[in-house]
């Protein structure tokens, strides 16, 4: 049986939830599957990924892991692949993993299957499938590279409980001291979540108007209790009304939440780029010849200024 | 300031997508190439730098078919000195192939070092996003990827980048020379003026046929993304809400 290693990912000492992604998709290559984490001590929720699979944990631990440390990092993952005989080494493509993934990769001499939506074992060999062309394509390559280093799209393996009793392991290494070195982490707003992560996503466009009216949308996405962040458009972030980490699209986020609500927004092909993988879609604009009800599962044609508040209202109901 | 920026010629982003008759690739018939967006970024970014260093030179590579010649004439057109295309029909599927191809040129053609070697954060063609990096490790030089905030300090020769990530930004320190990669936000790329565009056709540029192996990432099918099923108008304005809220609850059942 093959062994495949899942790169997992800690801040502050704590698993991120991804990491369950990261597990349950090394776990569809069909193989032992060992997590793998840096960090400076023990992570809180390791034991967690025992629950999606891992048939073992082992965190490599160094005093200089309690922030990501892109070289430490990327030495430390290469050697244990090196000394590890792996099949495939699986990376979340967040912003962490799209960093780290082509360093390791560079360091073990092979290409990335960067960002994939799909990965399986066919016949011996490791198939990937990676949305492309602004997620107007989609592009299968066999990675017949020794071992297959793949990134996994956030929010698209579903994480999936098949308890093991997996062992963990803890191994104090030693690395070369970082050139790159991060100094802080600048967080956002309390409590914001980041659309990349969210479970749910509310998006405004040029259809508010102004920037102030993006409250209509703070309300909404407060009305989920804490489960939906906002996103915002291109036009409206080029505009100076929201932030580029707000952006979902080519040129920001790509998200792929459960829901994705576009107000005032068209569904220009930038934006449809970053959201069109989301499960559902709900679009509400006055415009009914709007391109975004060609990708919405559900449409309301109104004016957003009315519809967006009666939805806050009935949310408020259901988590009331 | 000596600058290298590697560059890629891509389709537009609002290409319809066609699919080659052997499934495997673009059908590239009317299909309208632009410079990279992100690599503009770049671009931009070395211009400022060397603008601001009032002396250097801004060196542009590109990997590509022959067309991809104009490409870089637009990097010029927008104020790189020289550019030089490694040219090959045929772009990998395999990022390692293509930055061993740029990190041997950046080695050896360069006549010394570079003080900043710049990247887009990703292709938006192939959406690789790890040409960067990848050359960073087979240069041995230290490497930030989607930078969108930048601060140089010349006197000490050390950097300070900021990228976003997940909730925050991340400030990353690091010494030059680097790799960095571009993210929106760095700056305000420039539209090339027309003295620009006639000066450019008189900068130099350097065609070298290269030959890259085939890498371990093997093509094997492009296909249209699936459809989304056929949605629904649930109605007009305020009074649709609660059937669409019914719809997402018993039917969707994500509420």
């Amino acid at each position: 049986m093959s062994a495949l290693l899942a790169v997992c990912e800690q801040r502050d000492g704590t698993l991120r939830k991804i990491s369950h992604e990261v597990v349950t998709g090394a776990h569809r290559l069909g193989g032992s599957v060992e997590a793998v984490l840096c960090a400076a001590g023990p992570v809180a929720g390791a034991e967690q990924l025992g629950k999606f699979g891992a048939d073992k944990v082992v965190t490599l631990t160094n005093a200089a892991f309690a922030k990501y440390n892109p070289e430490g990092f990327a030495q430390a993952i290469a050697d244990r692949v090196k000394a590890g005989g792996y099949q495939a080494v699986v990376f979340a493509a967040s912003a962490t993993g799209k960093d780290l993934a082509p360093r390791v990769a560079a360091k073990l001499g092979v290409g990335l299957a960067a960002d994939c939506t799909e990965v399986a074992a066919e016949g011996g060999a490791i198939v990937a499938t990676r949305p492309v062309y602004a997620g107007k394509a989609l592009l299968k390559v066999k990675v017949a590279t020794k071992p297959a280093v793949l990134s996994l799209r956030p929010n698209v393996f579903t994480p999936v409980e098949r308890p093991k009793a997996g062992s963990a392991e803890t191994l104090a290494v030693s690395v070369a001291a970082g050139r790159v070195v991060v100094r802080e982490v600048k967080a956002a707003e309390a409590g914001a979540l980041d659309v990349a992560e969210a479970q749910i996503v509310i998006s405004g466009g040029r259809g508010l108007k102004e920037p102030a009216n993006f409250k209509v949308i703070e309300e909404l996405a407060r009305a989920f209790g804490g489960q939906a962040a906002v996103g915002a458009s291109r036009a409206v972030v080029d505009a100076g009304w929201r932030a580029h980490a707000d952006q979902v699209g080519q040129t920001g986020k790509t998200v792929s939440p459960t829901l994705y609500i576009a107000v005032g927004i068209s569904g220009a092909i930038q934006h449809l780029a970053g959201m069109r993988t989301s499960k559902v879609i709900v679009a509400i604009n006055k415009d009914k010849d709007a391109p975004i009800f060609k990708v919405a599962d559900y449409g309301v044609v109104g004016d957003l200024f009315e519809v967006v508040p009666k939805l806050t209202e009935e949310i408020k109901k259901l988590h009331g | 300031m000596k600058i290298a920026v590697c560059i890629k010629r891509v389709p537009d982003s609002e290409t319809r997508v066609k699919i080659s008759a052997d499934g495997t690739k673009l059908d590239e018939a009317g299909v309208k190439f632009v410079l990279n967006p992100y690599d503009e970024f770049a671009v931009e970014e070395a211009l400022q730098r060397k603008e601001k260093a009032g002396t250097g030179e801004v060196a542009v590579f590109c990997l590509g078919p022959a067309a991809a010649q104009e490409t870089i004439r637009t990097a010029l057109a927008m104020g790189a000195d020289r550019g030089v295309l490694l040219q090959s029909d045929a772009i990998p599927a395999d990022g390692f192939v293509t930055a061993q191809a740029i990190a041997a040129e950046l080695k050896a053609g360069s006549a010394g070092s570079w003080d900043l070697i710049l990247f887009g954060k990703m292709a938006i063609d192939d959406y690789n996003q790890q040409v960067g990096p990848m050359v960073a490790e087979l240069l041995g030089v230290p490497c930030v990827t989607a930078v969108a905030h930048l601060d140089i300090d010349h006197t000490t020769g050390r950097g300070i980048g900021e990228r976003e990530i997940e909730g925050g930004i991340e400030v990353v320190e690091f010494p030059l020379p680097a790799v960095l990669t571009a993210d929106k936000g760095l700056n305000e790329p420039r539209y090339p003026a027309l003295k620009g565009i006639m000066a450019a056709k008189k900068k130099p540029l350097e065609v070298k046929p290269v030959q890259l192996a085939a890498g371990g990432i093997e093509v094997q099918a492009l296909t249209p993304p699936p459809q989304r099923k056929e949605g629904k108008i649930v109605g007009e304005g305020a009074g649709a809400v609660p059937e669409l809220v019914r719809l997402l609850r018993e039917e969707a059942k994500v509420l």
